[in-house]
């Protein structure tokens, strides 16, 4: 035993220091961009740069629509298999995961093959449009992490019930869906909600190719032609992806964890 | 008969919502998932089809397979595959091996507690940082005036860029598409290794088993399915990945992702369908990485529950 804890120790401390020297090392660098002394210039220089303000307002627009399609798309949808046509699982499980099977650049050549300006549905047509569709592919692609998310919160309420008291006392569809499941599933919607921020915020490959100012073209942008900022950028990133993770793991501790069923 | 058939109506009444009493009624009940396959097929089947459709097809319409054949004849085309399946085939399986030490040192390894929710919850964060930022931030690392780099240089006298070690190359982005793939194993393992009874273990030792033959016997065989399900899964995530070896290394890395970027920018390959089939062979790999998982994944629920 003695020797089995040494080995878990050594093979933790080399997985650590892998983890760990890059992000030490991409902090130390976005320091020296003053020559001789560490300072915060090269954070200076991005937080101040107004094309980051716009990429990054832009892409955290994006990704709020984004969270708000997915929500209107998968909270009803989840909802009705499991109340009246849970014999559909498995297909509306299998479509959910076809965005991990199929590449994201796969599904964004699909749109803008489908979805040109002399199509039926020019969505590239307008700048609007492909907003649209950017918001759109980024539900897409969020699709499966959020169709997980509000199907596990919505194992933990009694679905049945809730809707038949609910319609007891007269409530519709939207009611019910709005006010009785939407309010129960919340802490599984909104962990579904700050995944799909992480994805999108920093998104390069849909972004770029609709392109669209977003805040991934306009990393790549920086990488390709700056020496210091794209280690503070880098650090920025991983920050905005350890405080949605963060929130996602207090929200955890917050869900219920099993339905209080009455059978 | 009749009473038969009059419990089974009473029983229709009582489990079925009130409007489904009369005998015919519209499948209104198909509206509630009516928008989610609109959607789907909207923005996800249909693309794709008319992909898939486009690279059995011609410029003239008709339907021929010489797109896929030239998948295989051209030069370039092979080799970018051939690049794209071992990035994804070594990042898979070095990550799926130093993923699994670690959750097992975690787990099992009798480490304090801390270590082990910490490890999940940075394994959480890790397994999402990819893209655009992590390139940078191993440029910053292993980059020619990295952190590491200039150590090893100032410090310890190893010059490895003399020594013609350069990130800039497809083992540089293996070390970078680790970030993300271990992290991934051990979100994903961990589970299956706390799902190994300690049960299990006493009972090999009651019947005098070896921990080698208790690992050999018992573990391996446990595990095997989960851990070769997980190698799949990691070896289609890092096949589909673009964003960081196009920050990492332009597009002078010649793999799939970055060559149908290419295409798709500006039709690099002088024939659009053959970039569907490009695109095609991509969804035929992670489809087919895809199926082993599922399959992997179902033999080792028989274990793991």
């Amino acid at each position: 035993m003695k020797t089995g804890r040494f080995w878990a120790w050594l093979v933790f401390a080399i997985g650590t220091a892998y983890f760990f020297i890059p992000l030490i090392a991409t902090f130390e660098f976005s320091l020296r961009m003053r020559r001789g002394v560490y300072s915060f210039d090269a954070y200076r220089v991005v937080l101040g740069d107004s094309r980051f303000q716009e990429t990054f307002a832009y892409s955290v627009t994006v990704a709020v629509f984004t969270i708000l399609l997915g929500v209107l798309l998968v909270v009803p949808t989840a909802y009705w298999i499991r109340l009246r046509m849970p014999h559909l699982r498995p297909v509306v499980e299998f479509i959910t995961l076809l965005p991990l099977v199929i590449p994201a650049i796969v599904i964004v050549f699909g749109y803008i093959r489908m979805y040109g300006s002399n199509s039926p549905l020019p969505f590239l047509g307008t700048a609007r449009g492909t907003d649209a569709l950017l918001v759109i592919g980024y539900a897409t692609l969020a699709l499966p992490y959020m169709y997980r998310a509000v199907d596990t919160g919505l194992r933990t309420i009694d679905v049945r019930t809730l809707t038949e008291a609910a319609q007891i006392l007269g409530a519709g569809w939207t009611t019910i869906i709005a006010r009785v499941i939407l309010p129960n599933v919340l802490i599984a919607v909104l962990s579904g909600a700050f995944l799909t921020f992480a994805i999108v915020i920093g998104e390069f490959t849909l972004a770029s190719l609709l392109n669209r100012p977003a805040f991934g073209p306009y990393l790549q942008n920086i990488g390709a032609n700056r020496a210091y900022e794209p280690a503070a950028l880098a650090v920025i990133a991983f920050a905005i992806t350890w405080g949605c993770m963060s929130v996602i793991q207090i929200l955890a501790r917050f869900a219920p964890k099993s339905a209080n069923r009455p059978n | 008969m009749t009473q038969a058939s009059i419990s089974t109506t009473a029983d229709a009444a009582r489990s079925a919502p009130p409007e489904a009493k009369s005998g015919f009624r519209l499948p209104t009940h198909w509206l509630g998932v009516a928008p989610f396959f609109i959607f789907a097929l909207m923005f996800l089947i249909l693309p794709t089809l008319y992909l898939v459709v486009g690279a059995f097809q011609n410029d003239q319409g008709q339907y021929t397979l010489d797109n896929i054949r030239q998948l295989f004849t051209d030069q370039s085309i092979r080799d970018s595959y051939w690049v794209s399946i071992k990035i994804s085939f070594w990042s898979a399986t070095i990550g799926a091996f130093v993923g699994l030490a670690m959750a097992i040192a975690i787990v099992r390894g009798g480490l304090p507690r801390w270590v082990r929710s910490s490890t999940m919850t940075f394994s959480g964060v890790a397994s999402n940082f990819a893209g655009v930022p992590l390139a940078f931030a191993f440029l910053a690392t292993l980059g020619r005036l990295g952190l590491v780099t200039v150590i090893l240089r100032d410090v310890f006298g190893i010059n490895i860029y003399a020594m013609g070690f350069n990130v800039l190359t497809s083992w540089g982005l293996i070390i970078v598409y680790l970030f993300f793939q271990i992290p991934l194993m051990i979100v994903i393992i961990t589970p299956a290794i706390d799902g190994l009874k300690r049960e299990w273990g006493e009972a090999a030792a009651t019947l005098g088993a070896t921990t080698w033959q208790y690992w050999r016997m018992v573990v391996i065989p446990v595990l095997w399915p989960s851990f070769l399900g997980t190698v799949i899964l990691l070896f289609a995530n890092a096949f589909g990945a673009i964003a960081t070896a196009y920050a990492f290394t332009g597009s002078s890395l010649n793999i799939v992702p970055i060559k149908l970027y290419a295409q798709i920018r500006g039709d690099v390959l002088h024939n659009p369908h053959l970039g569907y089939a490009l695109a095609f062979g991509m969804i035929v790999v992670t489809g087919l990485a895809n199926i082993f998982y599922i399959w992997f994944r179902t033999r080792s629920e028989r274990w793991l529950k």
